[in-house]
C-alpha cells in the first residue's frame, strides 16, 4: 500500500464512514443471504410478479414524463425569472421532499379524492376519478418525485453561463427559441440527471401510492406495495419481489449513469 | 455643406450599480472605431447597451435612422430584433452546435429555412477560410479558429452594426497577429458600422479608423490614430502610446510646469499639454552646459528594463520617464536615489491647447 502525504486518513474518521457503509451495505447482504435461490425460477414466472414489475416501471416512467413537462419550465421560473414571492415558491416547491409520503396521499385525496376540491369538478365535468386508479399512481409518484428534478434543473440553470443566452439574442433568438435550442440543450446533462433521481423515487413510491391509489393487483398494486403485502403472508415472496425491484432499478441507474452523466 | 447623419448615433447614459456611463458615438457606414481604455471605464457596458443587453437610462441609441432605445419615448428594442452582431470576447459558440450550426443560427432566427441557412453558414465559413472545418464541435477548434467562426456567425445575420468585444485579447500572440490580419480584412469588407472594444493600443490603432477613449464612463479624447498618438490629453492615453505628458500654462514656446519653465517646439497660448518621448529624454551627471535645451535635476525613483534599453523614472521638479542604452546607465551607474540632470531638446518637446 502506498503512503503519500496528505493520503493519510484519520481514525476518527475512518471508523464512523465504514459503519455508515456497514449499515448500508448489509441489509442488502441479508436479502440476498435469505433469497430462496431454490425456488427463485418459479416464483419469477407468477404473472402477479411480472404485473406488478410492468406496472411499477410503466407508472414511474409516466410520473417522471410527467415531471419533466412540469418541472423544467418550473425550475426555469425558478431559476431565470424574478418575481415578488421566488422564495417562498421555492420553499413550496420541497415541501413533498419533508412531507411524510401517507400525509402527501391524503392531501391528494382531498384534492383529487371523488368529494376533493378539483376531484368533485373532475367528476362532475368530465368524469374522471383518479383516486384508486393506475393514473392515481401516476399522479401520486410525481407528487413525491417531482422536487428532485426541480432542485436539479435549477441549480444546472443557476450553474449554466448566461452569457450563451444573451449570444442568442444578439443573433436573433426570442426566449423561446433561446430557451429550445440553447438553454435545454447546455442543461441536458442535469435535466437527465434530474429525471433519473425522479424515477428512482417514484419506483420506490409507497406511503402516498397506497393512500391515494389503494393496493389493487394490475391497477395500483407497484412492486414496493406488492412487497408489503406479500410479507404479511409469504416472507419469501416478499424477498423474491424486493430483489427483483433492487436489481432492475440498480441496473437501469447504472445504464443511465454510464450512458448520459458521465463516470464519477 | 454638411456631412451625412452618421450610422449609428448615440448618446449612451447607463447606469450599473455605482458605475455611470455617459458617452456620445457616432459610426459612420463602413466606419471602425475603436472603444478604448483602461478596465471599468466602462466599454463594455457601452457595448452591451448598443447590443440591447442593457438599457440606456437616458441619452438615445438610433442606428440607420431607427431608435433603437430612447427611454423619453419609451422605446426599446429588444436585442432579438436590433440588426446588430456581437463577437463576444470568449466567444460563446454554442458548445451544443457544429460550426456549421454555430454560424447559421443568426440567419435561421431571421427567417431564413434550413438549407439557405445553412448554405449561408457554408459560405461564410469558407470566407473566413474554415469551410473545411464546418462539422467541427467549438471545443475541437483552436482559439484563432473559434474567433474566426464567432466572426462568421456576427457577420452571418448581416448587421448594420458590428460589435467586437476584446476579440483577440483570448489569443496567444503568434495567433494573435495572424488574426489581427484577417480581422482587418473583414472588417475592411463590412458596409455597416463596426465598433471594436479593446483595452490593447495596438489593436485599436491597426483596426480602427478612429479611436474613442473612455475613462471612468467618459469619452477622454478621440480622433485618428495620429492625432491620438501625437497628442494625447490624459495620463492613460499617454501612457498608452508610451510619452511623458504634462499640464501646465504657455505663453508662447515657453510652458510653465510645476515650476519648470520648459520650452516647446509650438507656439500655444493659455492652458497647454507638453509631450515628449522618453527617448528623448538624456540624462547627465552633471549640469550640461551649451545649447538651450530644457533642463533640470532629478532623482532616480527606479530603473526597469523595457526592450533593449532601460526605464529610468525620475522625480524632480516634473515626474517623468527616460530610456537610456544600458552603456549610458553603467556609466552613470544609475540606481535609485541618485541625483542627476535631465535634459529634452524644445525640437522634441510638443506643445498644443488643453
Amino acid at each position: 500500500m502506498s503512503r503519500r502525504p496528505g493520503q493519510r486518513v484519520p481514525l476518527a474518521l475512518l471508523l464512523p464512514a465504514g459503519l455508515g457503509l456497514l449499515f448500508l451495505v448489509l441489509p442488502l447482504v441479508g436479502l440476498l443471504a435469505r433469497a430462496p435461490w431454490t425456488s427463485l425460477p418459479r416464483r419469477l414466472a407468477e404473472p402477479g410478479v411480472r404485473t406488478a414489475l410492468r406496472l411499477s416501471l410503466e407508472t414511474a416512467t409516466a410520473a417522471t414524463v410527467l415531471c419533466v413537462l412540469l418541472g423544467v419550465p418550473l425550475a426555469w421560473l425558478l431559476a431565470r425569472v424574478e418575481f415578488p414571492g421566488r422564495r417562498l415558491v421555492r420553499a413550496l416547491v420541497t415541501v413533498p421532499l419533508v412531507l411524510p409520503p401517507v400525509v402527501g396521499g391524503v392531501a391528494l385525496l382531498l384534492v383529487f379524492g371523488r368529494r376533493g376540491l378539483l376531484g368533485s369538478w373532475l367528476d362532475a365535468t368530465f368524469g374522471i376519478t383518479l383516486p384508486f386508479t393506475t393514473a392515481g399512481v401516476v399522479l401520486a409518484e410525481a407528487f413525491v418525485a417531482m422536487p428532485f428534478l426541480v432542485i436539479a434543473v435549477e441549480g444546472a440553470l443557476r450553474g449554466a453561463d448566461r452569457r450563451y443566452e444573451e449570444a442568442a439574442a444578439t443573433l436573433g433568438a426570442g426566449r423561446w427559441t433561446t430557451f429550445t435550442r440553447v438553454t435545454l440543450p447546455l442543461v441536458a446533462p442535469g435535466v437527465a440527471a434530474g429525471a433519473v433521481l425522479c424515477w428512482a423515487r417514484a419506483l420506490g413510491e409507497f406511503g402516498a401510492t397506497i393512500t391515494f391509489a389503494g393496493n389493487y393487483p394490475g391497477r395500483t398494486q407497484t412492486m414496493p406495495l406488492a412487497v408489503y403485502l406479500a410479507l404479511e403472508t409469504d416472507l419469501q415472496a416478499a424477498i423474491v419481489l424486493s430483489l427483483i425491484l433492487l436489481t432492475v432499478s440498480v441496473a437501469i441507474l447504472a445504464g443511465l449513469r454510464d450512458r448520459w452523466l458521465g463516470t464519477t | 455643406m454638411t456631412a451625412p447623419p452618421p450610422l449609428l448615433d448615440a448618446h449612451l447614459v447607463a447606469d450599473r450599480g455605482t458605475f455611470h456611463l455617459d458617452i456620445r458615438l457616432r459610426i459612420a457606414a463602413g466606419e471602425v472605431v475603436a472603444l478604448l481604455g483602461p478596465n471599468g471605464a466602462g466599454k463594455t457596458t457601452a457595448l452591451r447597451a448598443l447590443a440591447g443587453l442593457h438599457p440606456l437610462s437616458a441619452g438615445h441609441l438610433t442606428l440607420g435612422g431607427t431608435d433603437l432605445d430612447r427611454p423619453e419615448r419609451r422605446r426599446w428594442v429588444p436585442p432579438e430584433r436590433r440588426p446588430v452582431g456581437v463577437v463576444f470576447q470568449d466567444y460563446l459558440l454554442f458548445p451544443h452546435l457544429s460550426a456549421l450550426d454555430n454560424v447559421a443560427f443568426g440567419p435561421r432566427r431571421r427567417g431564413a429555412d434550413r438549407r439557405a441557412a445553412r448554405a449561408r453558414a457554408q459560405a461564410w465559413l469558407d470566407r473566413v477560410g474554415l469551410g473545411g472545418r464546418a462539422g467541427d464541435r467549438p471545443r475541437q477548434l483552436s482559439g484563432g479558429q473559434a474567433q474566426r467562426v464567432a466572426l462568421a456567425r456576427a457577420l452571418a445575420v448581416e448587421p448594420t452594426l458590428l460589435l467586437l468585444d476584446e476579440p483577440l485579447a483570448a489569443l496567444d500572440a503568434r495567433t494573435r497577429l495572424d488574426t489581427r490580419a484577417e480581422l482587418q480584412r473583414h472588417l475592411g469588407a463590412h458596409a455597416g458600422a463596426a465598433l471594436l472594444v479593446t483595452h490593447d493600443p495596438l489593436d485599436a490603432l491597426v483596426l480602427a479608423d478612429r479611436l474613442v477613449i473612455v475613462e471612468q464612463g467618459r469619452v477622454v479624447q478621440e480622433g485618428d490614430a495620429a492625432t491620438v498618438t501625437a497628442r494625447p490629453r490624459t495620463d492613460y492615453v499617454a501612457r498608452l502610446v508610451g510619452l511623458n505628458l504634462h499640464r501646465g500654462r504657455a505663453e508662447g514656446r515657453s510652458v510653465t510646469v510645476g515650476g519648470l519653465t520648459l520650452t516647446a517646439a509650438d507656439s500655444v497660448h493659455g492652458d497647454a499639454f507638453v509631450a515628449f518621448p522618453p527617448a528623448a529624454v538624456a540624462l547627465h551627471p552633471g549640469r550640461p552646459d551649451g545649447s538651450p535645451r530644457n533642463v533640470w535635476p532629478a532623482t532616480v525613483t527606479g530603473v526597469q528594463r523595457h526592450g533593449d534599453n532601460l526605464r529610468v523614472q525620475l522625480a524632480g521638479p516634473v515626474a517623468v520617464a527616460a530610456d537610456v542604452t544600458p552603456a549610458s546607465a553603467a556609466q552613470l551607474r544609475l540606481r535609485p536615489g541618485q541625483r542627476v540632470w535631465a535634459a529634452v531638446k524644445a525640437a522634441e518637446t510638443r506643445a498644443y491647447p488643453a
